[in-house]
């Protein structure tokens, strides 16, 4: 009898958990799928559910998405550039903290620490006055230099914390076998990091994917924006084709839906790990 | 943690003697070399900005300006309103909902697994659907409202009061996956026996968490709220892609607000207003910092 009443109210809570969580999603997708103006009717699922929406999206037919590939093509320069830049700086930051125990290694530690807990939208405005002096606006390199000062205190800090946990031994056994710190580097600890550098990686990779508020500052010409920026700009016209921009949406939002599944394991263990220590 | 640093305290000494000299400075030089690409884009991207922003900031007229913007004022309230109200809620309901998702059933691994959705995709185009689900005249909502009612719903953007709450509600549906996550792993590292003694012990669900879960759990509970805070300050994009900061400018928040002073071409308000934010932000960063740099 205890064993229905808890699976009544387990249930009790998953119905509405499994609503709160989809139905967002869903509306985007019944959007994408139902043909123009039919998609306001509120019914569960459209009367003649069609792919046209597709097809003008991915054939650039209309003129909110004329750039359309060219778009999303920025987005993955911008994303892939931000997770390998993160990962060398943060690699490499994190194995001389942690493993070369190099004096000082606790000061740049609360740096980026520090810098970790600036809140991303009030560093933005200083950051796009920066870029301007830089004359790096509108280049890829703005977003991806922007995207790895955010991603990359995170990303030392989790890895700092993965390499500690690393046997100090090993380090004493190569040095003694005349192993330089950048072998050290490369061929031990790189390859025992694998699973915390997936994690980062991956965090930093979505994390610039996903961006919009800096790549809204940052890039303002039509064919430098990353797709983000250019679905932000439906809004601000009047006869904006909704459908459009949810079809767009969602094709967008499935590469980083995929990559979080493929590295889910990495990813919660890497992650959480770091903030349950508090 | 606390483990490895005990076997490198012990193994340190070992290692100095003969060529302490000599290792410990080629260590520093290796060192340095390895830290410097952060240290470059520390300075570049986050002194540099900062001191710069720190330097339009600096004129006090600029604070009169400020005092004087009833905006300025309005914007305060709702981000205080919006850390206290937003965090409390999101942070009771990912306790709640932690719990749920420790139940070993296959459909709820199957729920934790989707559950996920909001966190990993763009906020883009999913808080565009919401924005779209709750427009007045042919949103989703509205629609159902006036099918079952036969009467017009609230037009929810456009009162302020409603328009904050959603922008609430939009930021607890996108990072409320994250932060039960943390706690779920916080739960699942209590260790199992001490729940088999308590039921063996006759004790029931609410004094299983009263005395086991909540100690085990309230240290780290209360470092999610205080990192949530921080973060909130700057989430930008629950309010902006919803409401715009509208009706009338009565929903900014301080991450949205800077924006429009910078697109107003203020970058001196924009700044000065950050400036502002500070005595609210540096006190629970210092606070972080104590307990995650231990």
């Amino acid at each position: 009898m205890r064993g229905v009443s808890t699976e009544a109210a387990l249930l009790l809570v998953g119905i509405p958990v499994l609503l709160w969580t989809l139905i967002p999603i869903y509306h985007m997708f019944l959007f994408a799928i139902s043909p123009k103006d039919a998609a306001f009717s509120g019914q569960l699922w459209p009367t003649s559910p069609t792919f046209r929406n597709f097809e003008i999206v991915f054939g650039q037919k209309h003129h909110f998405l004329y750039n359309f590939w060219r778009q999303m093509f920025n987005s993955l320069v911008i994303s892939i550039g931000t997770a390998v830049l993160t990962l060398m700086i943060a690699s490499a930051a994190a194995f001389a903290i942690s493993r070369l125990r190099m004096k000082g290694g606790r000061l740049v530690m609360n740096l980026a620490l520090f810098t970790y807990f600036i809140p991303a939208a009030f560093l933005a405005v200083p950051m796009y006055k920066t870029m301007g002096m830089y004359g790096l606006l509108n280049s890829d390199w703005a977003l991806v230099l922007a995207m790895v000062t955010v991603a990359s205190p995170y990303a030392i800090w989790i890895l700092r914390q993965a390499s500690d946990k690393l046997p100090v031994e090993l380090d004493e056994a190569a040095l003694i076998d005349g192993a330089s710190p950048f072998q050290l580097f490369r061929l031990i600890y790189i390859p025992l990091m694998v699973p915390s550098l997936i994690a980062v990686g991956t965090y930093a990779l979505l994390l610039a994917w996903n961006e919009y508020l800096y790549a809204f500052l940052l890039l303002s010409r039509e064919t430098a924006i990353t797709l983000p920026v250019a679905l932000g700009n439906f809004l601000s016209a009047d006869d904006s084709p909704w459908e459009l921009l949810m079809t767009a949406g969602f094709i967008y939002a499935l590469p980083p839906a995929a990559i979080y599944y493929a590295f889910r394991k990495y990813m919660s263990s890497g992650l959480t790990a770091g903030a349950v220590k508090g | 943690m606390t483990a490895t640093t005990t076997i490198d305290e012990a193994a340190r000494p070992k290692q100095r003697p003969g060529r302490a000299g000599f290792a410990l400075s080629q260590k520093q030089v290796w060192g340095l070399l390895f830290t410097a690409p952060y240290i470059a884009v520390f300075l570049g991207f986050v002194v540099f900005p900062v001191g710069y922003a720190f330097w339009l900031a600096r004129s006090p007229h600029l604070y009169v300006e400020l005092a004087d913007d009833p905006i300025f004022l309005r914007t305060v309230i709702n981000t205080l309103v919006f850390l206290i109200v937003a965090i409390n809620i999101k942070m009771v309901m990912a306790l709640f909902l932690s719990g749920f998702f420790a139940h070993k059933r296959w459909w709820v691994k199957v729920l934790a697994v989707l559950f996920v959705l909001p966190w990993a995709v763009p906020s883009i185009p999913t808080i565009l659907s919401i924005r779209f689900m709750l427009n007045p005249e042919w949103g989703v909502i509205n629609t159902l409202i006036f099918r079952l009612t036969g009467d017009d719903g609230p037009n929810w953007l456009n009162d302020p009061a409603l328009a904050l709450s959603l922008s609430m509600v939009v930021h607890i549906w996108k990072s409320l996956p994250f932060w039960t996550l943390i706690l779920l792993a916080g739960r699942l590292a209590i260790p199992h026996e001490l729940y088999e003694a308590a039921s063996v012990d006759g004790a029931g669900r609410w004094k299983a968490f009263r005395y086991i879960t909540w100690p085990s759990i309230s240290t780290l509970y209360v470092t999610c709220t205080l990192l949530s805070m921080i973060f909130t300050v700057g989430d930008f994009n629950s309010v902006y892609l919803l409401t715009g900061g509208g009706p009338a400018d009565l929903t900014h928040v301080l991450a949205t607000l800077g924006i429009r002073y910078l697109r107003l071409d203020q970058v001196g308000l924009a700044m000065a207003s950050i400036v502002c934010a500070l005595p609210l932000i540096l006190p629970l960063v210092f606070f972080m910092m104590k307990r995650l740099s231990k």
